[in-house]
């Protein structure tokens, strides 16, 4: 081989390990990106069972209910439509009747029913996952800082705390 | 009075960063001594106000002085004095004061170890670190001061994030910004030497050590951060590809790629412009790393407030450094004197595929991350990327890295033989997976696949072994002789054979503990037994036990082997009375390299609890191979050539001496 071609097969190895990459990429995403629903969408948009979907909204008061093991049911609602939801294991800690929530799973082919595996977790206690707390402020239904405190938390020792001093909270 | 002083000296930093921006970029245009020669002074100055304003902080906190509101929505008279220290950057105004005091360190480091420069590279250097330094100086300032007072003072602060009370933190972010920071000196070199139009192997020698350093704390602040994550949440995951992980990850990996750059560079004369392309892309990914984090734009237990002025005031910072640092490549770097080519089958070419490799899967990486919030962005819609996609993208593409790493060091310099590696290698390739195949029977289950993979973390360990088994030549002098050899061998030697040896360990922890790994829901009464990973787990009860800051209800578990009680361990939920917060704890119990992992879910009707056990074998040498990675890089640090820097007159024979010496 001359030095030109051998120059251009180090390049053609390269460009064809990005092409792969490229390519692997395209895949992944077309394999593996979860959307985003919330109940009331699930009306209008056609979901086939099995097919992953991010579901989030609220978690309705009164609907939390331990099943069997760890199987958790609830409903997550946003105010229009609701869903019930089954979990099997462990919820996060400030799972809450009353809190947003976001839940990743599929719709049961038999029951019709959301399977979630996974249950969104977050590490503070004002905590309203971003994708809920975008549409429900949209539609009035929550408000930042003040409504999570108000309509959500049983922890409501601190509320005058937060809301009196200079409204750190709502920031 | 302490807190104003605190706050004064921020002002004053600011005023000081300002002139260190100018003056000694126009003294080096100008060949003026004196006003570059203001550079190095500056810069320690600089380091000493904000020094004092971070001291007058911490002071704050440890006095509980909920005056300042920073300290209030942070802090609780009750909390350990340790959480008191580490709580100042607990929060998204301390995290920024910790972030410019490392900037400044650096600084203020190649003000000290900078001597060996020439005059208008450190000049130049050091006013690019000004230039990075005002710019978060006036973000603090303008957009998150942490010196604000309250008033009247409250009488009780709100307390720290619970799950952010633990040594975790003490640690985790100032080994993290060490790492992500310690690049903007790289970037300030680049930058520098862009200015300057001139670029040598000398530029590499001197921005190595940086790279080095930067490399070394970063591989410790995402492991540590890792550990943390793991043992502090309870879920028993060790990495979740949560965009908050990416943005330091990234950093890594393109530092990575980096310091091998510059080593083509630093030997070869090669590679220049693409080195320099890659120092400005790792700190670029620094700063969006800051963004992502600091911004808002994610939910993370690392963002601490959402304020939408400070996420602009961030932007506008990476579009000016990153946009303005690219500006200037392509503007400068066609001036740069293009380096030496060399035959693809070498080690430059080997460190070629090196950071092809490294830059493909920052960007696929980058890509997972940056997605979901562009399409939001441009369409409304919203997706997550998790971790299915990682795996699949970024775990392909490292396979192939991860064969080729023992082959770097084996292959000469200019014109490698690759058939002679292959022959050289393939008996320790045969241990490889000879060992694969034993662990993977010795463990007993999982698919068969893993073997490769297992292999592949053996194949990094002993491939290391094996470069250092050729550089004795113990095959022929013997053993003692071979010795010898080996300790004649710069220490720089001895650091990558380090490195990629911890880089076998972390990838053999990985696979073994996701192959072998289980993981159990069950619910347990008191009494009752579990076996889990060879161990049979008894629960004896909850427990009520009262904290400093919180109550607490522990839960007891037996654990015994071949019905040998051999340990017990506790597993809580904790209530932090403060903040209303619940957390999780975990028990852990380490028998060797493996754990058991026990979690506390909710208690059942009738006296039983939910309980999560996962038995995780071999799962410390995910960080125990990070720590022998930090190890390497400290070895390689600790390198005479390094410590004592060659002077640009003297780069000549130096070098020569040095490649003598390979």
């Amino acid at each position: 081989m001359t030095r030109k071609q051998k120059r251009l097969a180090v390049i053609a190895g390269g460009m064809s390990f990005i092409l792969v990459a490229v390519l692997l990429v395209m895949f992944a995403f077309s394999q593996s990106v979860a959307y985003f629903f919330m109940p009331a969408d699930l009306a209008k948009a056609d979901i086939k069972p099995g097919t992953r979907i991010r579901l989030g909204g609220l978690v309705a008061e009164g609907s939390v209910k331990r099943g069997q093991g760890s199987t958790v049911s609830f409903t997550v609602t946003d105010g229009t439509g609701n869903v019930p939801v089954t979990y099997s294991g462990i919820l996060p800690d400030l799972f809450r009747e009353g809190q947003g929530v976001v839940t990743e799973g599929a719709f049961d082919a038999a029951s019709h029913g959301f399977v979630a595996d996974s249950v969104l977790a977050k590490h503070d206690e004002n905590y309203m996952p971003k994708e809920v707390a975008d549409r429900l402020k949209k539609e009035g239904v929550w408000e930042d800082g003040k409504g999570s405190k108000g309509q959500a938390n049983q922890g409501q020792a601190n509320q005058g705390q937060n809301t009196g001093a200079k409204g750190t909270a709502t920031r | 009075m302490i807190i104003e002083i605190g706050h004064y000296a921020l002002v004053l930093a600011l005023a000081t960063a300002l002139i260190l921006s100018v003056l000694p970029v126009i003294g080096a245009r100008r060949g003026d001594a004196a006003m570059m020669a203001l550079a190095p002074t500056g810069s320690l100055v600089l380091f000493a106000l904000v020094t004092l304003s971070f001291g007058a902080l911490t002071w704050a906190y440890v006095v509980s002085d909920f005056s300042v509101a920073n300290v209030w929505e942070n802090s609780h008279s009750l909390m350990p004095l340790i959480y008191k220290y580490s709580g100042v950057w607990g929060n998204h105004e301390g995290s920024m004061l910790l972030w410019l005091l490392i900037l400044v360190f650096f600084s203020a480091l190649v003000a000290v170890f900078g001597g060996n420069l020439p005059d208008t590279l450190r000049a130049n250097v050091l006013a690019v670190q000004a230039w990075i330094s005002t710019a978060f100086l006036l973000f603090i300032l303008l957009t998150s001061n942490p010196f604000l007072r309250l008033d009247p003072a409250p009488a009780e602060g709100q307390d720290l994030n619970p799950v952010l009370q633990d040594f975790g933190l003490a640690v985790h972010p100032p080994l993290l910004y060490l790492g992500y920071v310690g690049f903007s000196v790289c970037f300030s070199f680049a930058v520098a030497a862009l200015i300057e139009g001139r670029i040598d192997a000398a530029w590499a020698r001197w921005v190595r050590p940086w790279t080095l350093a930067a490399w070394t704390f970063l591989t410790a602040g995402i492991a540590m951060g890792s550990y943390w994550a793991y043992y502090e949440l309870g879920w028993g995951g060790w990495w979740f590809w949560d965009p908050v992980e990416n943005a330091s990850f990234m950093p890594w990996l393109a530092g990575t790629a980096l310091l091998h750059s510059a080593l083509v560079m630093e030997k070869r004369e090669a590679l220049k412009i693409w080195t320099v392309l890659l120092a400005i892309m790792t700190f670029s990914l620094s700063l969006l790393g800051t963004f992502l984090v600091r911004s808002g734009v994610l939910t993370s237990v690392h963002s601490f407030a959402t304020d939408p002025t400070r996420g602009i005031f961030i932007l506008c910072i990476l579009a000016i450094f990153i946009g303005g640092a690219f500006v200037l490549f392509a503007w400068r770097a066609p001036m740069l004197k293009a380096g030496g080519i060399f035959a693809p089958i070498s080690r430059e070419g080997a460190l070629v595929l090196n950071n092809l490799i490294l830059t493909v899967a920052t960007a696929t990486v980058l890509t997972g991350t940056l997605y979901p919030l562009i399409l939001e962005t441009l369409t409304g819609e919203k997706i997550s990327v998790g971790a299915p996609f990682f795996n699949m993208t970024f775990g392909l593409l490292m396979l192939p890295l991860l064969v080729a790493v023992p082959f770097g060091p084996v292959l000469a310099w200019k014109r490698g033989d690759l058939l002679g590696a292959l022959q050289r290698l393939w008996v320790f390739a045969g241990l490889s997976l000879f060992a694969g195949l034993a662990f993977f029977y010795i463990q007993n289950g999982g698919p068969v696949l893993a073997i490769f993979g297992l292999a592949l973390g053996f194949w990094g360990m002993i491939g290391a072994l094996a470069d250092l088994w050729y550089r004795g030549n113990f095959a022929k002098v013997g053993f003692s002789v071979g010795v010898k050899r080996l300790i004649g061998l710069p220490r720089s030697v001895f650091g990558t054979a380090i490195a990629h040896f911890g880089l076998g360990v972390t990838v053999l922890g990985i696979f073994a503990a996701t192959t072998f790994g289980t993981e159990t829901v069950v619910e347990m009464k008191q009494g009752a037994s579990v076996d889990v990973g060879g161990y049979s787990l008894t629960y004896d009860g909850l427990r009520d036990a009262v904290g400093p800051n919180y109550t607490e209800s522990r839960g007891h578990f037996a654990v015994s082997r071949g019905g040998v009680e051999v340990a017990d361990v506790w597993s809580s939920k904790r209530l932090y009375t403060a903040r209303r917060m619940p957390t999780t704890e975990a028990g852990i119990l380490t028998f060797g390299l493996s754990q058991l992992y026990v979690s506390l879910g909710d208690a059942m009707e009738g006296g039983g609890m939910v309980v999560r056990i996962w038995w995780k074998p071999f799962i410390l040498c995910i960080w125990g191979g990070a720590l022998v990675m930090m190890a390497g890089g400290f070895v390689s640090l600790s390198d005479r050539r390094l410590r004592v820097g060659a002077p640009s007159r003297k780069a000549k024979p130096v070098k020569a001496r040095l490649e003598a010496a390979e």
